[in-house]
């Protein structure tokens, strides 16, 4: 049984269809990404999955339930499936600390001495021990969005959800947000992955899905679909992509 | 080198004199004083000046009025206080109410809109005389009867509904990744307030708060309509005895001692502000 199973995703924004018809399913352990360029629906796609956005057709379920069922407990969905945005998001009058620690202690009641021990480890762990007391206007933008990763593991989650995690970064600082995503993959970690930086797509993902007008167009291995890809439309994106320098 | 040596006049290398340092302010003090000393000659010189005098700026009249109207103005003082404390509270909860999601609280939400139309639309001299003579006359039993407890509430809720929409205006300003990240952690419309937006809001909007409390603190005097013997109602019944208007130069003289420290402090918070939120921006 996949880990994610979306089939004929259909969402509107108002009259104006975003996703037609979508079906792709994520194995446990399996990294997918994917990548097509602004406004095909690839953010709106990952929000559906953890109930951000509504859809109107179509279902998602997450090991074989669907998170739409009744018996679905939407903090339970939360838990299981973390997110981290472009824009980390992070709340600016609280410490990274609390940050951090609040899912855990306001909506799963876990201890406090017990979450934010677990938190100071993940932390250390992302090379942020030192940051625990410090708000996020103090941190550069790469640490902010390790911060902003850390503050999604909290958690346990089963899936994580990266929206665009290094697009609003430094390049000098992309690097070090990557090398944290590379990790979590070593560690077995099922993940979809929004991203407009084909060569860490190529390193990282099992299978790569390229999104236009909101439909799948291609979906296949990174070595193939980079190097051999089928349709038209993925060569064209492709190729302005090289011609920017970013392949 | 010495610490007792003064700093060398430089200013980009160039070496300045005593003139240029200490030109500027002398010219802008001189040339103050000078137009003050010019408008007052011309008040003093002038022929209605003595009765002028008389009428307005007898200091006979103001000591012996004084501990008086110096009553009044600390029942004012208080009145604003506990009127302050009530209207954060109250407003906030108004903008919470107008801010929720879901059909459930379509009747807070409804309250909220009509409720802040309704006060915001009204004169609150209006709202003082209708509360505070209208509510007592009513006699109804367990309701306070004084005019003073009404007349305060009058203003509360006028002022309720300015500084709700104030909230309101912080609450939508802080962005909506916010909120989307709160609901990503799993946090309920609740907790998301409470935690996430509320504190933001109300840490942007406290400048704006404070320029309210200005206005509140010299709108306490329409509560002197309603009899309440406050800086202005002592200084009128003074007036009205000896057909003297100076008890109410000393009244004024009260609220504005009040009300310009309290205008510097919100100026200097709102400075404040502004430095840290250029500081976030970089």
């Amino acid at each position: 049984m996949p880990k994610i199973e979306i089939s004929h995703l259909t969402k509107y924004y108002g009259r104006k269809l975003v996703l037609k018809d979508i079906s792709l399913n994520v194995e446990e352990h399996e990294v997918v990404c994917l990548i097509g360029s602004s406004g095909s629906g690839k953010s709106t796609l990952l929000r559906c999955i953890n109930d951000l956005v509504p859809f109107e057709y179509g279902s998602i379920k997450l090991d074989g339930v669907s998170i739409y069922d009744s018996g679905f407990d939407v903090r339970d969905l939360y838990k299981r499936i973390g997110i981290v945005f472009q824009a980390y998001n992070l709340f600016p009058h609280m410490t990274v600390l609390d940050n951090i620690t609040l899912a855990p202690r306001k909506v799963h009641h876990t201890a406090k001495r017990k979450s934010e021990a677990y938190a100071r480890e993940l932390l250390s762990l992302f090379a942020l021990g030192d940051f625990a007391d410090s708000y996020p206007e103090q941190l550069s933008g790469g640490q902010q969005q390790r911060v902003a990763i850390v503050r999604a593991m909290v958690n346990r989650p089963e899936v994580l959800l990266l929206d665009e995690v290094t697009a609003a970064l430094d390049p000098e600082l992309i690097g070090d947000v990557l090398a944290v995503i590379k990790d979590l993959r070593k560690k077995g970690m099922t993940m979809l992955i929004v991203t407009h930086e084909m060569g860490f797509a190529r390193d990282v993902a099992d299978r790569v899905c390229f999104l236009d007008g909101g439909k799948i167009l291609e979906e296949a291995p990174p070595d193939q679909l980079f190097q051999n890809p089928r349709n038209p439309r993925t060569r064209q994106f492709l190729q302005r992509i090289i011609e920017a320098g970013r392949l | 080198m010495s610490s007792k040596r003064p700093a060398p006049l430089k200013r980009a290398g160039r070496t300045l004199k005593v003139r240029d340092k200490y030109g500027p302010a002398v010219i802008s003090v001189t040339s103050v004083l000078i137009v003050t000393l010019i408008i007052r000659a011309a008040v003093v010189h002038a022929q209605q000046w003595p009765r002028i005098k008389a009428q307005f700026f007898s200091m006979k009249a103001i000591i012996e009025v004084f501990p008086n109207v110096l009553k009044g103005f600390g029942i004012n003082m208080s009145i604003w206080a506990v009127s302050l404390v009530v209207i954060a509270l109250w407003a906030l909860l108004l903008a919470v109410f107008r801010s929720l999601h879901g059909p459930w609280f379509a009747p807070l939400r409804v309250f909220s809109i009509v409720y802040i139309d309704l006060f915001r639309g009204l004169p609150s001299l209006l709202l003082v005389l209708l509360f505070g003579f209208g509510v007592p006359a009513l006699q109804i039993p367990g309701l306070p009867r004084t005019s003073l407890f009404w007349g305060s509430a009058a203003l509360i809720m006028s002022y309720s509904a300015y500084a709700a929409e104030v909230y309101r205006s912080g609450i939508d300003a802080v962005h909506t990744g916010q909120r989307t990240a709160a609901k990503a952690l799993g946090l309920s419309q609740w907790q998301t307030l409470y935690y996430c937006i509320l504190p933001q809001a109300v840490r942007n909007v406290i400048p704006s708060l404070l320029n309210l409390a200005v206005a509140l603190q010299k709108d306490v005097a329409l509560l002197s309509v309603l009899g309440i013997r406050d800086a202005v109602r002592e200084a009128q019944i003074y007036t009205a005895r000896t057909f003297n208007y100076s008890s109410l130069i000393a009244a004024a003289a009260l609220f504005l001692a009040a009300t310009i420290p309290m205008a510097r402090l919100t100026d200097y918070i709102a400075k404040k502000d502004r430095e840290r939120r250029l500081q976030g921006a970089v």
